[in-house]
C-alpha cells in the first residue's frame, strides 16, 4: 500500500470486528448498517462463502461469510452473529451493497494513515491483494481490509479459481 | 449568479426531439395544395423554439441551420411560397439532418459537416429557387441568410488579428426581462478570450438606486477567430433591450465594416448625477472574476456525463398519487390511534382499518405503476413517416390507420417494442401490399391500408398490424421450408404451424431481396425480442385478403405472475407464462435414456425431466422421486421440458428485483422477489435453465 506523504497526517476511521478471535477492520465510510443475522435465501451454484441473499428493505443483497471466504473454521450462527452491510465501489463508479458475516463488532478506531503498515508478502501462501494494510492497536494486530477488492463481484470468480489451483496442487 | 447551463442540456435535447417529432408529423399531415395555416404555424413554432434554444445553449450550427428552415417556413406561412411536395420532402430531410446533428451534439461527437452542408445546400436551393412568387418580398428575405453564412466562411481568412470590440449598453429594464449579462459574457468567453471593462459612471447614488435596474454598461474585447454572427447570436435575446455595437479589433485595413443592426451609441442614455463608486459595488457583479472562472466551467460541461433518462408524467397522475399517499397516511394514523390503548372490543375496528390499508396500498401500487405507463403513441407516431417514405420509394399507394394510440404501456416495453414493429411494418409494406395495378386487377381499392391497432386485453397489451395485401401463400411457405430443409417433406402441419415457419431463422419468401426487407434475418429476431419481453406473436393470414400479426405483451416488466414452487426448504418462482401445465406422473410414464437422462411421456411426446434439486444443489429435505413430486411442464427456447419440484405452493403476482444490482447474473435465475413474509425467492429463468440442462 503506497502511503501518500500529503495524506500522512490524515486520520481515517475504521470499524473493527472479530472473526475467529482475530480482529479485522473496514473503513467506516463503507459501512451502511449493522444488523443481526437472519436466515438468507441460498443462491444456487455459487461459491460456498456466498451464503445467499437477503431482503434489505426492498433490495436484494448478497451475504458473504468471511470465515469461509478466508477458509477459517465454520461456526454455527448465533444470535450474536452480526451482518455488516457495506457499500462497495465498483470500477465503473457503480456501487454494490453487500453484507459480511462477522462474529462480533468491536470498536470504531481513529487510525492515522501513516500508521497503517503494509501487509507483508506471504508469497503464494496467502493472497494479500485485498488487504489495505495492518495496524497495531494495544498490542493487537488489526488487519484492515480493502473491501472494494475483497468483495468485487467480478473478482469472486478469480479468487475461486486461484484457490482451486491451490487445492489441486 | 452564474448558472451551469449544462444541467439544462438534457431538457433542451428532449424538447428539441419533441419539436422535431411535431415538425415531422406536421409536415406529413400537410395537404399539398390546400394549406392549413395552423399546421404550418405549428411546424414553424417548433423550428423557432429549436433555433432559440440552440442559440441560448451555444449550438450555433443547429441555430443557423434551423434559421434557414425557418425562413422557408415563414414564407410558406405568409403564403408567399407554395407548399410543394418537393419542399416538404426537403424539409423532411432537414428534420432528419437536425435530428442527426442534435444526436451527435448530445453524444459529444463531431457533427457530420458533410451531410449538414448537403442538406443546407438543398434547403438553400429550395429557398432561392423556383416557386416563390416574384412580386413577393420573399427574394429579399433569402439573400441575407445566404450572405451571413458566406460571411462566416470568409472572415477567418481575411482577418489577421481577429476579434471584436463590443460595446454593450443595456437599457434599464434588461434585468427585468430576465436576462443576465453575466451569462452572456460566459457564453462569449467560451468563444474566445474575453476582457471586460465595466462602466459604472451612470450609477445613481444609493438612495435613488433601484436594484432591478441595470445602470452599468460594458466595453468588451473578445479575441479569437470568431464569426460576427456567432457573437450576435449570443446577444440575440437582448438585442431589443440594449444598445450594441460590434467592431472588429484594430487593423485599419480591415475592409469589412460590420453592418451593425443597432444604431451605434456608446454613451448611456441615463445621466448620472453622482459617481458613488461604493454603491456601485452593490449592483455591479465583479466582471473580472466571473470571466476568469468561465473556461473551466465550460470544460466541465463538456466532460459532464450524459444525464440519465427521464420521463414525462401527466400531472393528473401525480395528483392521484399524492391523493393516495394522503389516504395511506390517514389510515396509518387511524390504526395508530386504535393501537394506542387497544382493547379486545376494538378488534372489529382494527380489521376494518387493515382492510382499508390494504386497499389503499393496492391503489397506491397501481398509481405508481401508472407513472411508468406511456401511451403507445410514443411508438406509433414514428410510423406515418416510415410509411410515407417507403411507399414513395416502392411506388405503392398506402394509407396507415392508427387505432388506440392512447393505450398505455410500460415505458420499458415502449422502448423495446419499436424495432420489432418497424420490422413488421416494413414487411407489410414491402411484401404485404401489392402494387396499385395488381390491386386493381384483384378487385381491391388501389390504395392499400395498413392498420396499426393497440388495445388492452386481460393484463396484456395487444398490438395488431393488419394489412389488406396479398396475404401469405401457405403452400409456397411449406415448399420453401422443405427446399431449405427446415421441415421434413412428409411432415403434416396445421395452417398455424405453417405460418409460424416464417419465424424460423434463415427463412425468407421474398422472391427478390430489397433493401427494405427480405434478407431472412428478421422474423426470428422479431420473435426472440418479443419473447424476451415476455410476450408472444401470432399470425393470421388469408391468401389474397391480407395478414394480421398480433403481438401480445405484458403491461409491465416490473411485475409478473408467478407460480411458487418448493424444493426442499427453498422457494422458487416459475413465471406463469412459461408453464404449460403441472402434472403428477406415475412410475409407468418414466423412462431412462442410457441409464441417466430421465424422460417422461406426455401425450406421445417424450420430455426430459430436470430435477431442480440437483441442478440447484439444494441440500435440505429428502430427495423426491419423480412420482412423488410434481412435474411442472414448461416451455423455453421452443422446447418443452419438465421441472421436478417437491410441491406447488401458490400463484401470486411478484415484483421483480434485480440480483445484478448488488451482485451479478446467476445462471438459471432471472431475478429475485420478496415474498409476503419478507424473505427472498428466486425467479427462474426458464429458457436459461432449459439451455443449461438440456443442451
Amino acid at each position: 500500500m503506497k502511503v501518500d506523504a500529503v495524506n500522512s497526517k490524515q486520520v481515517e476511521q475504521f470499524l473493527t470486528f472479530e472473526l475467529a478471535s482475530e480482529v479485522y477492520g473496514v473503513e467506516i465510510l463503507k459501512v451502511q448498517e449493522i444488523r443481526g443475522w437472519e436466515p438468507v435465501r441460498v443462491i444456487p451454484n455459487t461459491p460456498s462463502f456466498i451464503k445467499g441473499v437477503l431482503n434489505l428493505r426492498g433490495s436484494v443483497i448478497p451475504i458473504v461469510d468471511l470465515r469461509e471466504r478466508f477458509s477459517l473454521e465454520h461456526t454455527e450462527y448465533t444470535p450474536k452473529t452480526v451482518v455488516i452491510v457495506l457499500c462497495i465501489k465498483h470500477r465503473r463508479n457503480e456501487s454494490f451493497v453487500m453484507g459480511i458475516v462477522a462474529d462480533a463488532v468491536s470498536d470504531v478506531l481513529d487510525i492515522k494513515i501513516d500508521e497503517i503498515k503494509r501487509a507483508p508478502n506471504f508469497g503464494t501462501q496467502l493472497d494479500t491483494r485485498y488487504m489495505r494494510g495492518m495496524h497495531v492497536y494495544k498490542q493487537n494486530m488489526i488487519m484492515l481490509l480493502d473491501v472494494d477488492k475483497l468483495l468485487n463481484p467480478d473478482e469472486v470468480d478469480d479468487i475461486e479459481a486461484i484457490s482451486d489451483i491451490g487445492s489441486f496442487e | 449568479m452564474s448558472i451551469d447551463m449544462s444541467q439544462f442540456h438534457q431538457v433542451f435535447f428532449e424538447e428539441c426531439f419533441e419539436g422535431l417529432e411535431a415538425m415531422e408529423s406536421g409536415l406529413l399531415s400537410l395537404d399539398i395544395g390546400d394549406i392549413d395555416p395552423e399546421a404550418i404555424n405549428t411546424i414553424f413554432r417548433a423550428a423557432h423554439s429549436i433555433k432559440g434554444g440552440s442559440g441560448t445553449f451555444g449550438f450555433t450550427v443547429v441555430a443557423e441551420y434551423t434559421h434557414i428552415m425557418e425562413t422557408l417556413l415563414d414564407e410558406m406561412r405568409d403564403g408567399r411560397r407554395q407548399v410543394t411536395k418537393q419542399a416538404v420532402d426537403v424539409l423532411l430531410g432537414s428534420v432528419d439532418c437536425l435530428r442527426e446533428m442534435l444526436t451527435s451534439i448530445q453524444n459529444e461527437e463531431e457533427v457530420n459537416a458533410q451531410s449538414v452542408a448537403q442538406h443546407q445546400a438543398a434547403l438553400e436551393t429550395e429557398l432561392n429557387g423556383s416557386s416563390s412568387t416574384p412580386s413577393a418580398p420573399a427574394v429579399s428575405a433569402a439573400p441575407p441568410v445566404a450572405a451571413s453564412v458566406e460571411e462566416e466562411e470568409e472572415e477567418p481568412e481575411i482577418e489577421e488579428e481577429q476579434g471584436w470590440k463590443i460595446s454593450f449598453c443595456p437599457y434599464l429594464n434588461l434585468l427585468r426581462t430576465g436576462n443576465d449579462p453575466v451569462r452572456l459574457f460566459r457564453e462569449l468567453s467560451a468563444l474566445g478570450q474575453l476582457t471586460a471593462n465595466v462602466n459604472i459612471q451612470d450609477i445613481p447614488n444609493f438612495n435613488e438606486l433601484d436594484p432591478e435596474e441595470c445602470n452599468i454598461s460594458w466595453e468588451l474585447v473578445l479575441v479569437g477567430d470568431i464569426a460576427e454572427s456567432a457573437v450576435r447570436e449570443i446577444f440575440s435575446w437582448v438585442e431589443e433591450d440594449c444598445e450594441l455595437e460590434l467592431s472588429p479589433l484594430a487593423k485599419p485595413k480591415k475592409k469589412k465594416k460590420p453592418k451593425a443592426a443597432a444604431p451605434a451609441l456608446i454613451a448611456s442614455p441615463v445621466v448620472a448625477e453622482t459617481k458613488d463608486v461604493a454603491s456601485a459595488a452593490v449592483v455591479a457583479p465583479p466582471p473580472t472574476t466571473v470571466v476568469k472562472k468561465v473556461p473551466t466551467e465550460a470544460e466541465a460541461a463538456k466532460n459532464a456525463p450524459k444525464a440519465s433518462s427521464s420521463i414525462r408524467v401527466d400531472t393528473d397522475k401525480i395528483d392521484t398519487l399524492i391523493n393516495m399517499v394522503g389516504e395511506v397516511v390517514i389510515t396509518q394514523s387511524m390504526l395508530g390511534l386504535i393501537g394506542e390503548n387497544f382493547t379486545m372490543d376494538k378488534v372489529g375496528q382494527l380489521k376494518r382499518g387493515l382492510a382499508q390499508l390494504e386497499r389503499h396500498t393496492r391503489d397506491l401500487q397501481q398509481s405508481v405503476m401508472n407513472i411508468r405507463m406511456l401511451p403507445i403513441s410514443f411508438v406509433f407516431s414514428r410510423f406515418p413517416r416510415l410509411v410515407h417514405d417507403i411507399s414513395t420509394k416502392l411506388n405503392k399507394k398506402i394509407t396507415l390507420k392508427l387505432v388506440g394510440e392512447n393505450t398505455e404501456v410500460d415505458k420499458a416495453v415502449v422502448e423495446l417494442i419499436n424495432d420489432p414493429l418497424v420490422h413488421l411494418i416494413r414487411n407489410s409494406l414491402d411484401h404485404g401490399i401489392e402494387m396499385p395495378a395488381e390491386r386493381i386487377a384483384a378487385g381491391k381499392p388501389e390504395t392499400g391500408t395498413i392498420e396499426l391497432k393497440a388495445y388492452h386485453r386481460g393484463g396484456h397489451i395487444v398490438i395488431e398490424i393488419i394489412d389488406d395485401g396479398r396475404g401469405m401463400d401457405k403452400s409456397k411457405l411449406l415448399a420453401k421450408a422443405i427446399e431449405k430443409g427446415l421441415v421434413e417433406e412428409s411432415a403434416i402441419m396445421t395452417d398455424k404451424q405453417i405460418l409460424e415457419l416464417i419465424f424460423m431463422p434463415g427463412f425468407s419468401t421474398a422472391e427478390q431481396l430489397s433493401d427494405i426487407s427480405g434478407r431472412g434475418v428478421g422474423m426470428d429476431v422479431v420473435r426472440r425480442n418479443i419473447q424476451s419481453l415476455g410476450g408472444n406473436i401470432d399470425i393470421i393470414s388469408e391468401l389474397g385478403k391480407g395478414s394480421t400479426i398480433a403481438i401480445h405483451l405484458p403491461l409491465t416488466l416490473a411485475i409478473l405472475d408467478g407460480q411458487s414452487v418448493a424444493v426442499g426448504d427453498e422457494t422458487y418462482i416459475v413465471p406463469l407464462v412459461s408453464i404449460i401445465e403441472s402434472i403428477n406422473i406415475t412410475e409407468k410414464m418414466l423412462n431412462k435414456v442410457a441409464g441417466k437422462g430421465e424422460t417422461f411421456k406426455l401425450r406421445n411426446e417424450y420430455l426430459p425431466i430436470i430435477r431442480m434439486r440437483e441442478i440447484f444443489n439444494v441440500k435440505s429435505g429428502a430427495a423426491t422421486k419423480p412420482n412423488e413430486g410434481v412435474i411442472v411442464v414448461v416451455e423455453g427456447q421452443g422446447a418443452l421440458c419438465g421441472f421436478l419440484v417437491d410441491e406447488l405452493l401458490g400463484q401470486q403476482q411478484v415484483v421483480i428485483k434485480s440480483l445484478e444490482a448488488n451482485y451479478r447474473r446467476v445462471e438459471g435465475v432471472s431475478g429475485a422477489t420478496i415474498l409476503g413474509d419478507g424473505s427472498v425467492a428466486l425467479i427462474l429463468d426458464v429458457p436459461g435453465l432449459v439451455r443449461l440442462s438440456v443442451c
